[in-house]
């Protein structure tokens, strides 16, 4: 049986929005399986509408199918109404290309991109007809393994995943690919061989391989098992994201999905160095595709998809060397007929960001959207995101007066020394905008969007003890009072008991896999779906297993303290994250060091690489109020390696 | 120039709903290059009319759309070049220029024809059932339009009905319902059979529109023709 297809068809019809499971994509490869080639399941954790469009995700996708040695299809998590069908008529998770039933794959590769979808990976390795614990499972069953941001700190996951995968994916998928070509020729002996050599593949993480011993509640130490296994696992990076223009094909679903739209990557990292944002410290260095590379996968990619938007991504759009260039180019490629429109998932909070907003929105102003994070000059300072109240009310100004009617302004509430007089800020800012608004329109409207802080490991805020639910209720009710009666304000904020449980898996240690295991086997699935999360579930598993939220949650670590992913490493010095922490502490921020001179946080200097830059001149208003003057004339310790767009590099 | 097409939604691209195939034309005659009009506005939208939705998981043999163009293209090659950019089992069979003010898609449309496979069933007693039907002065049921409940007899709106081949699942229905007010559905007349009939897969074999009493293909001449007499009522 190579495919479930007769099967699945009749349950199809019961089912809703069958077009998740089809397949049929425009880029979708048919893979011809042959003997001695490795064959990878690519799996979002998550249904399909949202991990089709993942870029990670289809990336590999296309690399490993253009090996000679794998091929790789894709799966999503069947929704509750297609698994209860496929439980009872005894199918398996499948393929949407060619239906192959999981368990025929070598591997199952998983894309976390959020913590509470582990119950969900949990879901697909059972569904895939594998017993959930990697302990169990035999040398006959596929190697199950997981990459994404939250493979950074994957001990919650440890019991259940065989090994993980730590930054980019690009080089590794191959090097992983020809150790487990070895393992099949040489007949498939023990698995614990394949795991010891994946091991010594760089940033390949094997749990089971380490001893973890604890000291009371903490951890005391990570031991290798054997000699030759890594003591430190460090991630991968690519160091020139012009030798990986990635997706070729992108993926152009039969059916409606978020993000419907070619995404094309502008730059990877960050060096704006928000102290809350994982994103931002895991990916750096800064690595910018050159402009070249963007225009002709912006050219292909439109005409070969039909898509009529372009999205420009990146952790922030605006910062990209020769940023109007790229948009006008894109704007104006001929092959579109000018019917393509641009947009930036990522607006930086000034008046530059707003007028490239401007002439990409010629025709339709409905909304933008802002992120300052926080209210207060002092508290963005805590946090680093070094916005200053002009550039905020100038960026506004600049949008209500050059048509935009609604603003979406998004913070966190619950960060490290946040007072009242922070979280009530966030109504008067609003009210603000409001106001500037009203002189450009009779009714313009801001919606302030609010979410629980959540510390995630790797970030100078991994040591701060998380707000509990009662405390962000409590902010959330003084923001609702101090917003009320406020005209054109409104309110809307995430719920704090989903970001109580992305806390605890956040930072979690192994011990979470038994809790996980539990909340999994009592049906807690889609558990970043608002209709299926279920907060009692975890705090039962969390009791039966003798463990306290209060610890994983609430506590603040001291510096001493052996954190459950210290043996992994995404580049950053721990003392330079302490460093930051101390200084948040006292309010003190730290310029974006592309313009400066280097920190040290170990992201460039341990991986011998230097921040990519396509365009030696600086962003224009790119200062963000970090009070550097950055005009394109002002010295800026840059050297061009040659030629007009040859990649410079920053020093 | 608008031109009006005849395509196929065969295999497994039958599971994407209505507004899907909207979605897949739109980026198909992007893709083919095709110098599709737009409309005006905030949201410019490429100018292509479709008819009469087909139910998710129903195939079909006729669908069709009106393409309104910017300029003129060469109609001959509109299916060839549509059918390689749309998907496997979306297939355009054939094209023909309309005259502007031709009436719509759903306005021409007088009824649908349906090839149903009845589960597990034999020709025998689906015969029973189907002379039942036929014989019937009414047929009341209710249904949700728009929110409200209201209760129609559908028995007018079943124009033919009668039973077709064997096969291993069941036994086949073939429908011709009414389009006009409002579309008749396979599964709203497998609902007035006692005991109700489930079907294991639904396909639209032809939309016909009356021309002088008979039925042809909205492609043909008498409808596209803007002076046509095209209702027969």
């Amino acid at each position: 049986m190579s495919s479930i297809w007769p099967q699945l068809e009749p349950l199809l019809g019961e089912v809703q929005k069958p077009a998740r499971y089809i397949g049929c994509e425009d880029g979708a490869v048919v893979p011809e399986y042959h003997q001695g080639s490795v064959s990878w399941l690519l799996i979002y954790p998550d249904v399909y509408e949202i991990g089709l469009p993942n870029q990670g995700l289809q990336i590999l996708y296309e690399i490993l199918n253009e090996s000679v040695d794998a091929v790789a299809e894709r799966a999503y998590a069947p929704w509750v109404d297609l698994e209860a069908r496929l439980r009872a008529e005894g199918l398996p998770l499948f393929s949407v290309e060619t239906h192959r039933p999981a368990p025929l794959f070598d591997l199952l590769a998983f894309n976390l991109s959020a913590e509470l979808v582990y119950t969900n990976v949990l879901n697909c390795i059972d569904l895939a007809g594998l017993p959930v614990r990697s302990e169990e499972r035999t040398s006959e069953q596929a190697l199950v393994c997981a990459g994404g941001h939250c493979a950074f700190n994957p001990e919650p996951l440890a019991d259940f995943v065989d090994f993980f995968v730590l930054g980019d994916g690009e080089q590794v998928v191959s090097e992983i690919t020809s150790v487990v070509q070895g393992w099949k020729a040489s007949g498939r002996e023990s698995r614990i061989d394949v795991l010891r050599r994946l091991s010594l593949v760089a940033g390949v993480y094997v749990p089971s391989l380490y001893e973890v011993s604890y000291d009371g509640g903490f951890v005391e130490s990570v031991r290798p098992r054997y000699d030759d296994v890594p003591e430190v696992v460090d991630k991968r990076t690519v160091a020139n994201l012009a030798d990986w223009p990635y997706p070729k094909r992108h993926l152009v679903p039969v059916t409606e999905v978020v993000h419907d739209r070619l995404n094309v990557e502008v730059f990877r990292g960050c060096t704006r160095g928000c102290r809350f944002c994982q994103a931002g410290m895991v990916t750096r260095p800064v690595r910018e595709r050159p402009a070249e590379s963007v225009r002709s996968m912006v050219r292909d990619g439109l005409s070969r998809s039909g898509h009529h938007e372009v999205a420009l991504t990146s952790l922030s759009t605006a910062d990209y060397s020769g940023i109007h260039r790229v948009v006008s180019e894109a704007m104006s490629d001929p092959t579109t007929c000018g019917d393509v429109s641009v947009s930036l998932p990522s607006l930086r909070v000034d008046a530059f960001t707003v007028g490239i907003a401007a002439e990409i929105q010629r025709a339709r102003r409905t909304g933008l959207t802002f992120a300052p994070e926080a209210a207060t000059w002092r508290l963005r300072q805590v946090i680093n995101k070094l916005i200053q109240e002009e550039d905020l009310y100038g960026a506004v100004e600049a949008a209500y007066s050059q048509g935009w009617r609604r603003m979406k302004l998004y913070f966190l509430t619950g960060l490290p020394t946040e007072t009242d007089v922070d979280t009530r800020g966030i109504a008067d800012l609003a009210a603000n905008c409001v106001a500037i608004g009203r002189q450009y329109h009779p009714n313009p409207s801001v919606t302030v969007s609010v979410g629980g802080f959540i510390p995630k490991p790797f970030t100078p805020f991994q040591w701060f003890g998380q707000n509990t639910v009662d405390e962000l209720r409590r902010k959330i009710s003084i923001l609702r009072d101090a917003s009320r009666g406020r005209r054109g304000v409104q309110l809307k904020w995430h719920d704090p008991r989903a970001s109580l449980i992305e806390g605890l898996c956040s930072r979690g240690d192994r011990r979470l896999g038994a809790v996980i295991e539990s909340v999994w086997r009592r049906g807690g699935t889609f558990q970043e779906w608002s209709e299926h999360f279920a907060e009692g579930l975890w705090r039962d598993a969390m009791a039966e297993h003798g463990l306290s939220i209060d610890w994983y949650v609430h506590r603040h670590r001291e510096e001493t303290e052996r954190l459950p992913w210290d043996h992994l490493s995404a580049g950053l010095h721990k003392d330079f994250l302490w460093q930051e922490w101390q200084d948040a502490l006292q309010s003190v921020g730290l310029e974006d060091c592309r313009w400066t001179p280097c920190y040290d946080c170990g992201a460039c200097t341990g991986y011998g690489l230097e921040h990519i830059v396509a365009s030696a001149t600086p962003p224009a208003g790119g200062s963000q109020g970090t009070g550097q003057v950055l005009s394109p004339d002002a010295g800026v310790p840059v050297s061009i390696s040659s030629g007009y767009e040859a990649p410079a590099r920053i020093r | 120039m608008r031109v009006r097409l005849r395509f196929t939604k065969l295999g497994k691209i039958r599971f994407t709903s209505h507004r899907d195939v909207a979605r897949l034309w739109e980026h198909a005659v992007r893709r083919a290059g095709i110098p599709v009009a737009h409309t005006e506005g905030f949201t410019r939208r490429p100018k292509l009319s479709f008819g009469l939705a087909l139910p998710t998981g129903s195939e079909s043999l006729a669908e069709y759309v009106d393409i309104e163009f910017a300029r003129e293209v060469e109609v001959d090659r509109l299916p060839a070049r549509l059918s390689e950019a749309l998907p496997q089992g979306l297939d355009v069979e054939a094209a023909v220029e309309i005259p502007r003010g031709v009436e719509s898609l759903q306005q021409v449309v007088q009824s649908c024809s349906w090839s149903i496979l009845v589960e597990s069933i034999t020709p025998a007693v689906l015969g029973a059932a189907v002379e039942q039907v036929l014989t019937a002065a009414e047929l009341v049921v209710t249904r949700e339009r728009k929110g409200k409940r209201v209760c129609d007899d559908i028995r007018p709106q079943i124009i033919d009905l009668e039973v077709g081949e064997v096969a291993d699942e069941g036994t086949g229905l073939l429908a011709e319902l009414g389009t006009q007010p409002r579309s008749l559905r396979p599964t709203e007349l497998l609902g007035v059979f006692t005991p109700m009939l489930r079907a294991a897969r639904t396909r639209r074999e032809g939309q016909w529109t009356i021309i002088d009493g008979a039925r042809q293909d909205p492609l043909a001449p008498g409808a596209t023709s803007k002076h046509a007499e095209v209702r027969a009522s």
